[in-house]
């Protein structure tokens, strides 16, 4: 499945972009379009139940080397951002705390990059009040946008590097932005692509292995960069490289990246010298009993 | 993958591969028991031997075989639960050999009954049993699976699936001894087995052992908000 081809579909068909995704996934993996949707109606209700529920709050992680980050930029308030991306901030960092202290979280697209489209879901909720029933084409288009990476390259970091996990969710939550803003098939497509680019090359290397240090933070980073290319694509700047090649790309890159930069604890900034401290620390955190 | 894959599923973090996938390893030993085992041993290789604390792997593996669904928030408090359970458990780190890094080998003790299980978790939920009471085998847990060990004599095979009423999706054979005339058959089907069926494969004089494990792919109910 190709983005380009979802894009097709829509013109030929005259449906709604959202719409043709679902009828695309028919054709691929012969779901009916309606369980879909409901399947996926209940997914964006968790997301925006937790986010409400964790918003805000500091949490008791399992390492311990995360837990107060989102109480932290809450309790601050907005300094530079709108309103709109503080709030995604803080939901962001709130559901990956909570998945952090086994909370109940959505793995879209996967747990450790389960914070970027709460994010933007709750932001919209929020501060723009939108309603639910506005909210679910979009969620439709987001899932539609990491099904195409999934199926031209890989959600995992274990396999692609962070720019599988965090780098996709940001391009889904991207796309769904500008689809939920009124851009067009060709806006969403630069939206996405303008983060994907952005986030490539990003690496795997959570210290010790654990999906908190730096999962958690690059999660509220990569919805700030979601919301600025989705307000690029927005104000007309189109991204020079379309996304179904930006994923080839990233693809392409992930392949070549060595197996430390993915997930083995082994590189990057799990390499590090505080990072080996840390991890120390835990370990005797974990030995008490 | 499909849209559902991507934008889903609702589960208890904080890793798809340490503590989803040791969740439904568990809750694999559970059905397969048909109840919650009274003591439980873990075994836990590489990856898994080596992080599951902070990632909730003991937790996960707990709350499995105590039969929890993948969205159940008492997941997080499954040591204090299996405990008041008066369930006894214990988590060890060995080296299993030529296996997948996140694979868990669990004896799950019901009386004097035990039964080994090895399993692997291989990525964004999935898993695998590879070996059951010493013979391997390669289940998703996503198919309701018949475990039979049966009298390994012509024929066998052609009584039990007679009495099967669900569409058969794998099927596979082992002999475990050679001696005894015993084997090993493990078939996945597409839904689930009627009781007439069980109790008829059962019944069987060719049956020494039966066991049936539902799908795992539908249990998400979360017992704090919403069930219990
Ligand atoms: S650093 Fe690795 S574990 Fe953490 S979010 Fe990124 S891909 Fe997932």
């Amino acid at each position: 499945m190709t983005f380009n081809a979802i894009k097709r579909l829509a013109v030929d068909s005259g449906l709604p972009l959202h719409e043709a995704a679902l009828v695309a996934d028919m054709t691929e993996s012969g779901n009916n379009p309606e369980e879909t949707r409901a399947q996926l109606s209940e997914f964006l209700r968790v997301i925006l139940e937790e986010s409400e529920k964790q918003y805000g709050k500091a949490q008791d992680t399992l390492t311990g080397l995360t837990g107060t980050n989102a109480k932290k930029a809450h309790d601050r308030g907005v300094l530079y951002h709108s309103r709109f991306t503080h709030v995604a901030i803080v939901a962001s960092l709130s559901i990956c705390e909570s998945n952090a202290s086994m909370g109940r979280v959505v793995a879209c697209p996967t747990a450790g990059a389960s914070g970027v489209i709460p994010g933007i879901f709750y932001a919209l909720s929020k501060e723009n009040a939108f309603p639910f029933a506005h909210l679910l084409p979009g969620f439709i288009l987001a899932s539609a946008i990491g099904n195409v990476i999934a199926a031209k390259a890989t959600l995992s970091g274990a396999a692609g590097g962070c720019q599988a996990e965090i780098g996709s969710a940001a391009a889904m939550g991207a796309g769904a932005l500008a689809y939920l803003s009124g851009g067009d098939a060709e806006t969403v497509d630069s939206a996405a692509a303008l983060v994907l680019k952005s986030l490539l090359g990003l690496v795997c290397d959570p210290v010790g292995g654990f999906v908190e240090a730096p999962c958690v933070k690059r999660n509220a980073i990569a919805v700030t960069a979601a919301i600025s290319a989705a307000e690029l694509a927005l104000s007309g700047v189109t991204s020079v490289i379309p996304f179904d090649e930006t994923v080839d790309a990233m693809r392409r890159v992930g392949q070549t990246l060595p197996m430390e930069l993915r997930e083995t604890g082994l590189g990057g900034l799990a390499a590090t010298r505080t990072a080996k401290q840390l991890v120390d620390r835990i370990q005797t955190r974990f030995q008490k009993p | 993958m499909s849209l559902v894959n991507v934008g889903g599923p609702v589960m208890i973090g904080p890793s798809s591969s340490h503590t989803l996938g040791a969740l439904r390893i568990g809750r694999f030993g559970n059905y397969f028991l048909g109840k919650t085992p009274d003591k439980a041993e873990f075994f836990l290789h590489q990856s898994f031997g080596q992080t599951y604390m902070g990632h909730g792997t003991d937790r996960a593996l707990l709350a499995g075989v105590m039969g929890f669904g993948d969205a159940d928030r008492a997941v997080k408090d499954a040591l204090g639960i299996a405990l008041s359970r008066g369930l006894v458990y214990s988590f060890h780190q060995e080296d299993l050999g030529e296996v997948h890094p996140n694979t868990v080998k669990m004896l799950l003790y019901d009386g004097a009954d035990s039964q080994e299980i090895w399993a692997s978790s291989i990525g964004a939920g999935m898993i695998r049993i590879i070996k059951i009471n010493g013979v391997e085998c390669d289940l998703s847990g996503a198919y309701p699976t018949l475990i039979l060990v049966n009298k390994d004599i012509p024929g066998a095979l052609n009584m039990i699936l007679e009495k099967i009423d669900a569409n058969v999706a794998n099927l596979y054979l082992r002999r475990i001894n050679k001696l005894l005339a015993k084997a090993l058959t493990i078939v996945e089907l597409d839904s689930d087995l009627s009781l007439r069926s069980l109790l008829e494969i059962k019944s069987l004089p060719v049956i020494l052992e039966a066991y049936y494990v539902k799908s795992l792919s539908d249990v998400a109910q979360d017992r704090v908000g919403g069930l219990l």
